[in-house]
Formats: C-alpha cells, sequence, structure tokens
C-alpha cells in the first residue's frame, strides 16, 4: 500500500498520502479562516447594535438594523440603483480615460528618454498637487453633471498608471529587447511583444491600486456638486444629520469597492499566470 | 568566409576616463566553423560577439558576416546568452513561433517547423508550458530552438550553458555538437571555462586581459563526433588544454591582480 503512494507521488497520477495529508492541512486552515472572519463581523455587528442607543446616542452612529431597512427601501424604491449607477458609470469611464491615457504616455515617455528629461519637473509638480484641489475647477469647467466627476477620478487614476506604466518600461531586461530585434522584431514587434508584457506587473499594480482611487475621486465630485450619486446621497444625508443615510451610502461604497478588488485580483492572477507564484 | 573582423575596436567613456575594452583585433572565422573566444572577464570577449550581433557600435573597423557589413542589429545570426532570452510571458511553443512571425513565415508553415523544432530538442508535450514552468535545462533547450527554426546561418552563443550544473551543461555540449554537425552552422562561443572550449571548438581563441586583444589562436586536434563526457580523457586534450592553459592563466593572474 505504502509502495503503491509512493508510486503515485513519483509519477504524479493520484493522491499519495503525503498530498491527501497536506490538502486537509490546508482545507483545516482555510476553513478556520473563513470561521474566523464571520466571528468578526457578527461580533462587530452585534456590538454596534448593542451599543446604539445604549452607550452612544443614535443619532451618531444609527444602528445596523436601521441602516439595513434603509438599503431594503431604497432597493424597493429603485432609488438605489439609480444613484450607485451613475456613480459607477463616472468611476469606470474616469478609470477608462485616466489608464489609457497613462498607459499611452507612459509608454512614450518610457522609451524616449529625452522627453521624459524635458518634461519631469512640470510632471513632477503637477503630481504634487492633490487631484482633489482640481474638483471645483473641474465643476466650473464641466458643470455639476457627471463630466466634472470623470474628470477627478480620470486626473487621478492617469497619474497611478502613467507612473506605473513608467516604471515598468524603464525595468525591460535589454537582453530580451536586443534577442528579439536579432529574431527579426521590428520596433512594434518590440513593444507588443517585450514592453507591454514586460511593464504589464507594474501596469496591473498600477489600476489595482487607481481604481479605489477613482471611486474617491468620483465620491468627491459628488460631494462638491451634485443631483446623484452615493456621494449626493452621503453630502445630503450629512446635511440633515441623518446618519442612517450616511452609513448606509458608506456601506454601498465599502461593498462595492471589495468587489472591484476581487474581480482585480482574478484578472491580474490570470494576466500574470507566467510569473512564478509567491 | 563566414565573418571577417578587421581592426574592430571597442572604447567608451565611464565616469569620466576612457576605457579601451578591445583594441583592434582582426579575425576571419570560416563558414561551418565551431569557434571559441576564452578570457578573463573583461577581456572583450563578449564586447566582440557583441559587435558581430549588431547590439554593440564598433568604435573602429569593420565587421562583415556572410559578406555584409555588419551595421545595426544582424538579423542573420542566432543569438543566445547565458540569461535566459525566452521571453517568460509567451509559452514555449509561442516563444520558438516568434522569430517566424517577425519574418512572416505563413501560419501553417510556422507551426509544421515549430513542432519539428521542439521534437529535435526533445521538449515535445511542453508546447503550452510556461518558461517559469520548466527546469534551467529546458528553458535553454526552447532557447536553442528559438534561434535555430529560422535557420540563421551563423550562431553568436555567450556562456550559453553558463548558469546550469556540470552533468547538464555536458548533455547540453553534446546536443549542441550534434546539431552544429547535423546543420554545418558556423558557431562562436564566448566561454570563461577552458576545458568547454576545447572540448567543442575547432579554433580556440584567447584573449588577453583589458584592453582586451586576442593573444594566441590554437587549433583543437581533436576530431569530430566528439563524446563531450570522454573527450577529456583524450591525450590530444590534455595537450590542447595545457597549451591554451599556458597563454590563459597568466592574463587571469593578471585580472586577479587589479
Amino acid at each position: 500500500m505504502a509502495g503503491h503512494a509512493d508510486e503515485a507521488a513519483a509519477i504524479g497520477g493520484g493522491k499519495s498520502a503525503a498530498v491527501a495529508a497536506w490538502d486537509a492541512e490546508n482545507s483545516a486552515r482555510r476553513r478556520l479562516i473563513l470561521i474566523g472572519r464571520i466571528v468578526v463581523g457578527v461580533v462587530f455587528v452585534s456590538f454596534w447594535e448593542f451599543s446604539s442607543g445604549r452607550l452612544i446616542d443614535k443619532l451618531f452612529v444609527s444602528s445596523p438594523s436601521a441602516v439595513s431597512s434603509r438599503l431594503w427601501k431604497w432597493l424597493l424604491e429603485g432609488s438605489l440603483w439609480n444613484h450607485l449607477s451613475i456613480t459607477l458609470y463616472a468611476t469606470a469611464l474616469g478609470f477608462i480615460i485616466g489608464s489609457l491615457v497613462g498607459f499611452v504616455l507612459g509608454l512614450l515617455f518610457g522609451r524616449f528618454q529625452t522627453v521624459a528629461d524635458i518634461f519631469d519637473p512640470y510632471i513632477t509638480a503637477l503630481y504634487s498637487i492633490p487631484k482633489i484641489a482640481l474638483a471645483p475647477l473641474f465643476i466650473i469647467w464641466f458643470g455639476i453633471g457627471i463630466e466634472s466627476k470623470v474628470a477627478v477620478s480620470a486626473s487621478i487614476v492617469f497619474f497611478v498608471v502613467f507612473l506605473n506604466t513608467y516604471a515598468g518600461v524603464r525595468d525591460v531586461n535589454p537582453i530580451f529587447v536586443h534577442a528579439t530585434r536579432i529574431m527579426g522584431g521590428n520596433e512594434l514587434h518590440v513593444l507588443r511583444h517585450v514592453m507591454i508584457p514586460s511593464a504589464a506587473s507594474w501596469v496591473i499594480t498600477g489600476l489595482k491600486v487607481s481604481v479605489p482611487y477613482a471611486l474617491v475621486g468620483t465620491v468627491i465630485g459628488e460631494f462638491m456638486s451634485s443631483n446623484r450619486g452615493i456621494g449626493f446621497i452621503i453630502a445630503q444625508a450629512t446635511g440633515l444629520f441623518d446618519t442612517t443615510s450616511v452609513f448606509a451610502g458608506l456601506v454601498l461604497l465599502g461593498v462595492v469597492g471589495a468587489i472591484i478588488n476581487v474581480a482585480l485580483r482574478h484578472a491580474e492572477t490570470w494576466l500574470l499566470r507566467w510569473k512564478a507564484s509567491n | 568566409m563566414s565573418i571577417v573582423i578587421r581592426g574592430a575596436a571597442k572604447r567608451y567613456v565611464s565616469r569620466g576616463r576612457e576605457i579601451r575594452a578591445l583594441d583592434p583585433v582582426d579575425l576571419d572565422i570560416k563558414a561551418g566553423e565551431f569557434i571559441a573566444f576564452v578570457g578573463p572577464s573583461g577581456c572583450g570577449k563578449s564586447t566582440l560577439l557583441n559587435m558581430v550581433a549588431g547590439i554593440l557600435p564598433m568604435t573602429g573597423g569593420t565587421i562583415s558576416h556572410d559578406g555584409k557589413p555588419v551595421s545595426g542589429i544582424n538579423r542573420a545570426v542566432g543569438y543566445m546568452t547565458q540569461v535566459d532570452s525566452v521571453l517568460p510571458w509567451h509559452t514555449v511553443f509561442d516563444n520558438v513561433e516568434l522569430p517566424l512571425k517577425f519574418r512572416g513565415v505563413p501560419v501553417a508553415e510556422r507551426r509544421r517547423r515549430v513542432t519539428e523544432m521542439l521534437a529535435l530538442v526533445n521538449l515535445t508535450g511542453f508546447e503550452n508550458s510556461f518558461p517559469i514552468e520548466l527546469s534551467g535545462g529546458m528553458r535553454k533547450r526552447v532557447a536553442l530552438a528559438q534561434v535555430l527554426v529560422y535557420d540563421p546561418t551563423t550562431l553568436l552563443m555567450d556562456e550559453p550553458f553558463g548558469a546550469l550544473d556540470a552533468q547538464l551543461k555536458l548533455m547540453m555540449q553534446a546536443q549542441l555538437l550534434s546539431i552544429w554537425q547535423a546543420t554545418g552552422k558556423t558557431v562562436v562561443f564566448v566561454t570563461h571555462d577552458l576545458a568547454e572550449a576545447v572540448t567543442l571548438a575547432n579554433r580556440v581563441v584567447v584573449f588577453s586581459g583589458r584592453p582586451g586583444r586576442i593573444k594566441v589562436i590554437e587549433t583543437v586536434p581533436l576530431s569530430y563526433p566528439r563524446d563531450p563526457f570522454k573527450v577529456r580523457f583524450n591525450p590530444q586534450f590534455e595537450t590542447a588544454y595545457g597549451t591554451l592553459w599556458a597563454a590563459l592563466a597568466p592574463e587571469i593572474a593578471k585580472g586577479e591582480a587589479i
């Protein structure tokens, strides 16, 4: 029996005893983590529910039951999707525009060092401005509609993606470039088969960081002036001291952010499947 | 004549000082020859190879390959280095197919030639693997398939087996020798390992330490086919090794003294 298992291990077919033990240990750990997460969540929500009105004034912290019934009400009214969709739309648009422009300029600057050196102080200066400070300007330029929110989130995403792409292109191993050109590749082949894939891990890291920023940019735009969106709900509710609606808006933002992050992590795993898993 | 080198030299400036990486050298390499460059590090052997490949511009002299002067990237050669030049983000098949794609070979023929080449280097069944999933020796064989697939007349190899362990190195040498004998390509092989040079090459060129220049060129009297596992026990191997070592040793000592 033992000999059988060893043979299975050697040829990689079937499950040897060692593999089975390792699997069991691994799944036990995963179960522990899942249970731990649920426990932490339940304890936190219960404590919130318990302390609201008893330890802390309900006016300040609302309560989980009030927040969830508020969300439920919004969902039934259809206002949930009405506000969420506009925020998501502005975020996505800002993300796409910002990362597209950032990626193309990053590639260009990475390839042409002199151009990069000329523009360097200006880029640094622009980068140093908190993008939030641009929001009032964008509202003057683009109005209180969706365009100003797209502009805020695009301006935040742009720098993250641009700087990561630039660093990624500079990081390319010159051996790959030489070998590809000797194999017969032209500039475009080098870009497509060496520069872009090599910069991909930097770019994807940049994209992963910038999606939450895009959301932040949109919501800040909505705070300042708007008539729809999650940021609008929160800002309006704050003015009315309606903490339940403020928390409901925050919960929505948290959930949306988490979902986007999970989706990005899956995309990253697939795109960088050629890399060693750590 | 496959490669004709006339007065090729390389100087560059580093930290405000002029460095002579390679003093003018002359060398003729016959078509179908297996020639090895040996020397201490910094002797210009890789510099000369890279100038034949067109990666490094010369600061003097001329090099012609297959009758054409080298200026800019030389696409008529296959180039292989110690560092993996196999692209890690492409599968084995895509890597080997790449040069054919660049050269506009039609899809059906591409598929046929890649399959053929992978069979030659014993990698059938690994078409869809990424390089990271392969062993060091297998990655070297992918690189070999990649440079052979477009059938260049000349292979330029810069310590291609340097990172491999001793046994694997011998196996790769045997495979390279049999491919060389079957195809009749010209091979220029840079190494710091004198035994490897004597095992493989018709002629061994010893470079002197910085500034690099050619010190000795020696023909290895061993006949082919050679077995890398056994050739070192041949008395002629010992003689050739001894002569070359006498030329090489003082150069290495010179490098160590600095």
